[in-house]
């Protein structure tokens, strides 16, 4: 008798647990669809070229600007990242440097840096994806992360975020090198855009806010937002990116993403 | 050679005269630089103390359409103490041809072949300027057809290297110079169509995974000289040979490591040796939570060359060990120092070098170097440069 009381409190148990169990897959489900939906809103946008501008800002309100093109090829296969090249316009010492990066989802990108300098090709070590990118608020992993595959999701609540409705995600890095514990994102329920971002640290701090603004529909119901407003709230320095007109299925192809293609300027 | 230089100049004056529209890029630099010498001098004619000079660099970039791209590059130094360092150069002037899976390019370049930081030791497209920086990563420009196959299984490059370029020596005044000037006109070549000796290099190269690395062919006109002294004993003659040489660079990227390898095995005149250069960098990131990185480089030096001036080219590297760190602040001027002391594992002779850099604004920024000779040994190469320890100021215009 007492061994079935004890087999029957064991099978409450375990009936709680695997019910908040199931309950936590529900939230995660729910919330890597959400991801899902959002991530492949631009599926089939084929290739991408844009240029932008990026203003630092101190604490002491100075700023600082850089001009930056990027080209972006995107891969079909979620478990393969896109492939991007970055060529600095300015400030004019780095004019021509470009960057070639060959995204994966959870090892370190291939990356070469092209020095037009000594016209020399780099593999860099691209491990340090938390770093500032060109001394702004960006790290190198808050330009390319939107791969869906790179995080574990969890929903949280769904709430109003200015004019629209928004799901309110948890994203935790699978990426063992990444900077951050977790990000809280904000997506809307009409048009799937991720709206804002917070980072926490790997303290678990809040970090960084990030606001997206200026969205704009391209054909093929392709949405980018033209201004991005990073807010680093531990050292309150900020950083805006403002995009130019972006231009889709440019007609470039996986071999203008090699390595010869760095040292052809641009 | 000079008739296809015109050829060349005319052309690329041409084509900028009637292109000057939208795709027509330019830009480029003017700087000042400051060399100042803290020991008197080794040869009596060499100037002590300060050296001024400027250089200018500006360049011409045209795309007329996705697959047809022109560039020009001239570039000009003028010397207040070293009128040999006085000098212009086409740094470029090409027409570059692009495919999908190939390219062409006709006319002057400059091509980087390597891994390590030490050494170039495979770089062989480029002759050295040696006068613009005792680094040697200043080259002259180069007439050459380049083909290049890009492919799946790999990149293979073909070129076709008309007309040898001299390495620029500095004039009787001038600092880091041999114990006795060169006297361009009297070069000999083993070649018997001496300058005009038509070289040929092939270079397959690729990257699998965390692996990246190239093995390529040379046939032609050694980069570097032997020196012989004149009959009159006041002067050097360059002597170049024609030799023939393969190399391999191969770089293994993984997490915060670089593990880099560069070796040549050379077939000269007089001489048949193998070099290599290998070594590592790792990056410590974010040091102490800040945005500094920092990064530790340790690279091993071999040169199995005949020692003897008149069997091989000297070489400053037989037996050493570079130990450097470079540091980057990542901040908005980009400060970043990579110091390094080279030491000669025979004699203990050593090298120091620092070099930092920083962007001032948006048009403006200034690097500074310092390089001091240490405990050199009277019977190492090095010894001919051993007073020569100095400082230099870069401030860099661009527009």
């Amino acid at each position: 008798m007492k061994k079935t009381l004890l087999a029957l409190s064991i099978s409450c148990l375990t009936l709680n647990a695997s019910s908040a169990i199931a309950n936590v897959d529900d939230m995660a489900d729910k919330g890597y669809e959400i991801a899902a939906r959002s991530d492949r809103s631009d599926r089939g946008f084929i290739d991408s070229q844009v240029s932008l501008s990026m203003t630092l800002k101190n604490a002491a309100g100075m700023t600082n600007t850089r001009t930056l093109n990027v080209s972006t090829y995107e891969d079909m296969d979620e478990e393969v990242g896109d492939k991007s090249l970055i060529i600095f316009k300015s400030p004019a010492d780095i004019d021509g440097t470009a960057l070639l990066s060959h995204a994966k989802i959870l090892d370190p990108d291939n990356q070469w840096l092209y020095l037009p300098a000594l016209k020399r090709v780099k593999r860099i070590s691209s491990v340090n994806k938390s770093g500032p990118f060109v001394g702004s608020e960006f790290a190198f992993e808050d330009l390319t992360a939107s791969e869906l595959n790179k995080y574990d999701y969890h929903y949280l609540r769904s709430e109003t975020c200015g004019e629209l409705q928004c799901d309110v995600v948890e994203r935790i890095p699978k990426y063992e090198h990444s900077g951050y514990k977790k990000q809280i994102s904000w997506i809307d329920q009409s048009v799937f855009q991720i709206r804002k971002i917070e980072f926490y640290d790997r303290k678990g701090d809040l970090l960084k806010t990030l606001n997206m603004e200026n969205f704009k529909e391209y054909p093929g119901h392709i949405w980018r937002a033209h201004v991005f407003n990073m807010d680093n709230h531990q050292s309150g320095k900020s950083t805006q990116l403002n995009y130019s007109e972006y231009q889709f299925k440019t007609g470039m192809k996986e071999r203008d993403f090699v390595k010869k293609s760095l040292s052809r300027r641009h | 050679m000079k008739q296809w230089l015109l050829f060349m100049i005319v052309g690329a004056l041409s084509f900028l005269d009637v292109a000057w529209g939208e795709e027509l890029f330019f830009r480029g630099q003017v700087a000042s630089q400051w060399r100042y010498f803290s020991d008197d001098a080794q040869y009596k004619e060499q100037f002590n103390g300060a050296q001024l000079s400027f250089s200018f660099k500006p360049e011409f970039y045209y795309e007329s359409d996705k697959n047809n791209h022109f560039s020009f590059v001239p570039f000009l130094r003028i010397d207040e103490r070293d009128y040999q360092r006085t000098h212009a150069d086409l740094r470029e002037a090409y027409w570059l041809h692009i495919e999908d899976d190939w390219q062409l390019l006709m006319g002057i370049n400059q091509v980087f072949w390597g891994v390590t930081e030490s050494r170039h030791l495979v770089d062989i497209i480029n002759q050295t300027d040696t006068i613009e920086n005792f680094d040697g990563e200043d080259k002259l420009g180069q007439a050459m057809f380049n083909f290049s196959l890009q492919k799946d299984w790999g990149d293979i490059d073909l070129l076709v290297l008309p007309g040898f370029r001299q390495a620029t020596w500095s004039g009787k005044r001038g600092r880091l110079r041999l114990p006795l000037t060169v006297e361009e006109n009297e070069t000999e070549f083993e070649a018997g169509n001496k300058e005009h000796h038509i070289d040929m290099a092939a270079r397959y190269s690729n990257t699998i995974d965390d692996w990246d690395f190239g093995l390529y062919y040379f046939n032609g006109t050694d980069r570097e000289a032997r020196f012989r002294v004149n009959e009159t004993g006041d002067h050097f003659i360059a002597q170049y040979d024609q030799i023939q040489q393969i190399g391999t660079d191969i770089q293994y990227t993984h997490d915060a490591w670089l593990l880099k390898f560069e070796g040549i095995h050379q077939e000269g005149r007089y001489d048949t040796f193998a070099a290599i250069v290998s070594g590592f960098e790792y990056t410590f990131y974010q040091v102490n939570e800040s945005a500094v990185d920092v990064g530790l480089l340790a690279e091993y030096l071999y040169d199995g060359r005949d020692s003897d001036f008149n069997k091989a080219p000297p070489t400053l590297t037989e037996n050493d060990l570079f130990i450097g760190t470079r540091i980057a602040w990542n901040d908005v001027n980009d400060r970043s120092v990579i110091a390094g002391v080279m030491i000669d594992l025979d004699d203990q002779s050593t090298l120091l070098s620092i070099e930092y850099e920083q962007r001032l604004d948006n048009f403006w920024s200034i690097e500074m170097e310092g390089r001091w000779f240490t405990d050199i040994d009277k019977k190492n190469t090095l010894t001919i440069f051993k007073q020569d320890s100095h400082i230099l100021f870069n401030l860099i215009r661009y527009f």
